[in-house]
C-alpha cells in the first residue's frame, strides 16, 4: 500500500507509506495528485527539477507538497510522476524531478486550498529498536489538506 | 471530555469552563438539537484558542461551529492589542472568504420567460470557475499591486460597477494598511490569473427568490420584498490568499516557534514587525477578494442585460467570513480597541456603529448567511445584543457534519441532481464530484443554525431566500 485516505469532517486526510523517507514523501505526493486529478495519467510534456527547503522535516514536507499547488495556480502546470527524490535530512532540503503537463488539458476534481499542519505526522519505523508505527518497518506520513 | 464539562448558562448558550491552561472560558451558541452533533475536536479547538496570549473575555463558538485549522470554523476571539497575538489560524487559508447579496428588479415570472437553465448556463459561461479557473483579464504586476491596495474601489475605478457597490461592502470594499510589499512574489504569481474567477470547493453563485419576510421594516430598508429575485456570490481570495496564509504560518513558526498543542495556532505579537506584516498581507488578500466579487457583479450585470433590457442590480451588502480587524468592544465594562479574529463568522453590528453604511445606520447591518447548495439562505440584521454577547458576531453558514469522503460513498451526483431538479432547482457545475461533496445532507440544518442566532438575539431574522438555480465551481 502506497497511501490511504482517512475520514475527516471538512477536509481530506491521508497517510502515505514508504520503506525510506524519500519513498514516503513520494507516496504523499502521489496521494495529493490523486486528490487533484483522481487517477488520470499525466502525459510527460516536460520534466522540471524542484528544490524545496524547510526549517524542520514537517516544514519540508509542507513546502514540498505546496509546490504542486503553486505550479497549478501560477504556471498552469499539472504534476505527474516524481522521480529521484533526494532529501538532505540535516539541512532539510529536497530535490526531485517532476513530470508536468498543461493543466488546462485535464479535468481537475478538487481545489486543494492548502496543505496544513493539522494532525501532520512523520513517523520513522523504529526508535531504539521499538516500532513507532503499526506498519512494521515503514515510514508513515500523515497530512490533512484544506479543500 | 470537553463536551461533558459544558455548562448551560442560558437558553442556547453554554460555557466551557477553564481547564488545561485556558486563560478564558469558552462560550458556545448551540441549541440542544445542534449539540447532538457537536464535535469533541471543535470544542478542543475552542479550548486551544483560549490558551493564546492576550485573549480577552471568552473563546466563542457560533451555532455553525465545526472543526477547522487552529480556530474552529465558526470561532471568534478578541485580543488585547498590547499583549495579544495574531494567528493566521484565526483567519483561515481562504482569507476574506465572503458573501455578497445582489437584489434585482426582476420577479420569478421574468426568469421563467427566459428559463432558469438558460440563465444559469449563460452566467456559467461568462464567469470563470473551477480549479485553475482562469480569469479573462491580463493584469500587470503594477495592476495587481493596485488591486491589493484598493480592493473593490480599484475595480470601480476601472469601470467595474459603481460607488454604491463598495459603499455597501464591509469596510467600503477596501481594508486599510494593505502594503503589497508584504505579499510574497509566490502569492502574487498564484493570484495573477485568478482575479475575476469564482473558484471551486464550497464557492458558488446562486439565483434566488425572496421566499419570506420576517421583519417588514428592516427588509424595506435593505430593499428586499417577497417574490423579488436576488443573486448571491460566495467566493474568496483564491490562491493568493492561501499562499499568504502559508507564507506567514512558516515565518511565524520560524520566528516565534510552534505551539505545542497545535501548530496551526502559530502566532506573533500583534505589535511585532511580523504581526504587522501579516495583518498588512492579510488586508491585501482581503482586498483581492473584494475586487473579485466586484468584477463578478459587473459581469453578471452585463450578462443579464442581454436578456432583460431594463434590469437593475444593486448590492444589498457584502460581508466577510474569514478576517481579522481592529474594532472597539466592551471588555469588562470598558470600551476599548481590540483585535478581533472571525473565522467562519459574520460581523453583526447593530444600529449606530460607525463601521456600517449610512443607509443601514438606523437598522443595523445586513448579515448574510448562505445555506448549503440547494437549501435556503437567510438575511439577518446585526444587533446591539451581539455586541454584548459575541463581540458583534454571528454564524456564517450551515457548517459541515459529514466528511467529503463519506458523502461520496453514500450519495451519487445524479441522485442529488434529480432531487434538486424535482424541487425546481437548476444546477450547473464544473465537476460532479463537487456536487456530491457539497450535498445538502453533509451540512448542518441551516434553519436551526439561524434560529439559534435569532433566539439568542445575536442576529435577528429578516428574510429567507430560496434557490432557483445554482452555479458551482
Amino acid at each position: 500500500m502506497k497511501y490511504k485516505f482517512l475520514s475527516h469532517t471538512a477536509d481530506i486526510k491521508f497517510q502515505a507509506f514508504g520503506n525510506s523517507l524519500e519513498e514516503a514523501f513520494e507516496n504523499s505526493f502521489e496521494a495529493l495528485k490523486q486528490v487533484i486529478v483522481d487517477k488520470t495519467k499525466i502525459k510527460n510534456k516536460k520534466t522540471i527539477t524542484i528544490k524545496v527547503k524547510g526549517n524542520d522535516l514537517k516544514e519540508l514536507l509542507y513546502n514540498f507538497l505546496e509546490e504542486t499547488l503553486f505550479l497549478l495556480d501560477a504556471k498552469d502546470f499539472i504534476v505527474g510522476e516524481i522521480k529521484n527524490i533526494k532529501i538532505d535530512k540535516d539541512k532539510f532540503q529536497l530535490t526531485g524531478e517532476v513530470v508536468v503537463d498543461m493543466a488546462s488539458d485535464y479535468k481537475i476534481s478538487n481545489d486543494v486550498k492548502a496543505i496544513t499542519y493539522n494532525d501532520m505526522e512523520i513517523v520513522s519505523p523504529s526508535k531504539n529498536g521499538v516500532s513507532q508505527t503499526k506498519y512494521k518497518n515503514k515510514f508513515v506520513i500523515q497530512v490533512v489538506l484544506d479543500v | 471530555m470537553y463536551k461533558e464539562t459544558l455548562k448551560k448558562i442560558s437558553e442556547n448558550i453554554y460555557e466551557l469552563p477553564m481547564i488545561n491552561g485556558m486563560l478564558v472560558p469558552g462560550k458556545i451558541f448551540f441549541s440542544e438539537k445542534l449539540l447532538e452533533n457537536l464535535e469533541e475536536d471543535a470544542l478542543k479547538q475552542i479550548a486551544n484558542v483560549a490558551r493564546l496570549t492576550g485573549i480577552l473575555n471568552a473563546s466563542i463558538g457560533l451555532s455553525d461551529m465545526h472543526v477547522g485549522y487552529g480556530f474552529p470554523i465558526g470561532g471568534v476571539a478578541v485580543f488585547d492589542i498590547d499583549r495579544g497575538v495574531i494567528s493566521p489560524g484565526g483567519v483561515g487559508y481562504d482569507i476574506n472568504c465572503s458573501v455578497r447579496l445582489l437584489k434585482t428588479n426582476l420577479t420569478e415570472k421574468d426568469i421563467e420567460k427566459v428559463g432558469r437553465r438558460e440563465l444559469i448556463h449563460s452566467i456559467f459561461r461568462t464567469i470563470p470557475s473551477g480549479v485553475g479557473g482562469k480569469s479573462k483579464l491580463r493584469l500587470t504586476k503594477e495592476d495587481l499591486n493596485e488591486v491589493l491596495k484598493d480592493g473593490a474601489q480599484w475595480a470601480v475605478k476601472n469601470g467595474y460597477g459603481n460607488k454604491v457597490d463598495y459603499l455597501h461592502t464591509e469596510d467600503n470594499g477596501k481594508l486599510p494598511h494593505a502594503n503589497p510589499l508584504d505579499v510574497s512574489e509566490r502569492a502574487k504569481q498564484r493570484g495573477m490569473s485568478q482575479l475575476g474567477s469564482l473558484g471551486a470547493g464550497n464557492h458558488f453563485l446562486e439565483i434566488q427568490r425572496v421566499e419570506e419576510i420576517f421583519d417588514e421594516r428592516v427588509a424595506n430598508v435593505f430593499g428586499l420584498k417577497k417574490g423579488m429575485i436576488t443573486i448571491m456570490i460566495h467566493c474568496g481570495s483564491r490562491g493568493l490568499g492561501h499562499q499568504v496564509a502559508s507564507d506567514y504560518i512558516q515565518l511565524m513558526g520560524k520566528e516565534y516557534g510552534w505551539p505545542e498543542f497545535d501548530r496551526e495556532l502559530v502566532n506573533a505579537p500583534i505589535k511585532s514587525e511580523l504581526g504587522k506584516k501579516y495583518l498588512s498581507a492579510m488586508a491585501c488578500a482581503a482586498n483581492f477578494a473584494f475586487a473579485n466579487k466586484q468584477m463578478i457583479t459587473h459581469w453578471i450585470r452585463e450578462d443579464l442585460k442581454r436578456y432583460f433590457e431594463k434590469i437593475k442590480i444593486d448590492v444589498v451588502y457584502d460581508v466577510c467570513h474569514n478576517i481579522a480587524k481592529f474594532e472597539n468592544h466592551l471588555i469588562d465594562g470598558d470600551n476599548k480597541e481590540v483585535l478581533i479574529m472571525r473565522k467562519g463568522a459574520t460581523r453583526s453590528f447593530g444600529p449606530g456603529r460607525k463601521e456600517i453604511p449610512e443607509d443601514y445606520l438606523k437598522t443595523g447591518q445586513p448579515v448574510i448567511i448562505p445555506g448549503s447548495m440547494g437549501t435556503s439562505s437567510y438575511v439577518l440584521v446585526g444587533t446591539e445584543n451581539a455586541e454584548k454577547l459575541s463581540f458583534g458576531s454571528t454564524a456564517h453558514g450551515a457548517g459541515r457534519v459529514e466528511s467529503r469522503t463519506s458523502a461520496r460513498k453514500s450519495i451519487t451526483a445524479d441522485e442529488i441532481k434529480t432531487q434538486l431538479e424535482k424541487r425546481g432547482i437548476e444546477i450547473e457545475a464544473g465537476s460532479y464530484k463537487g456536487i456530491v461533496e457539497e450535498a445538502p445532507e453533509v451540512y448542518k440544518d441551516i434553519d436551526e443554525v439561524v434560529k439559534v442566532s435569532d433566539k439568542t438575539g445575536i442576529g435577528k431574522l429578516v428574510a429567507k431566500l430560496v434557490p432557483l438555480a445554482v452555479m458551482k465551481g
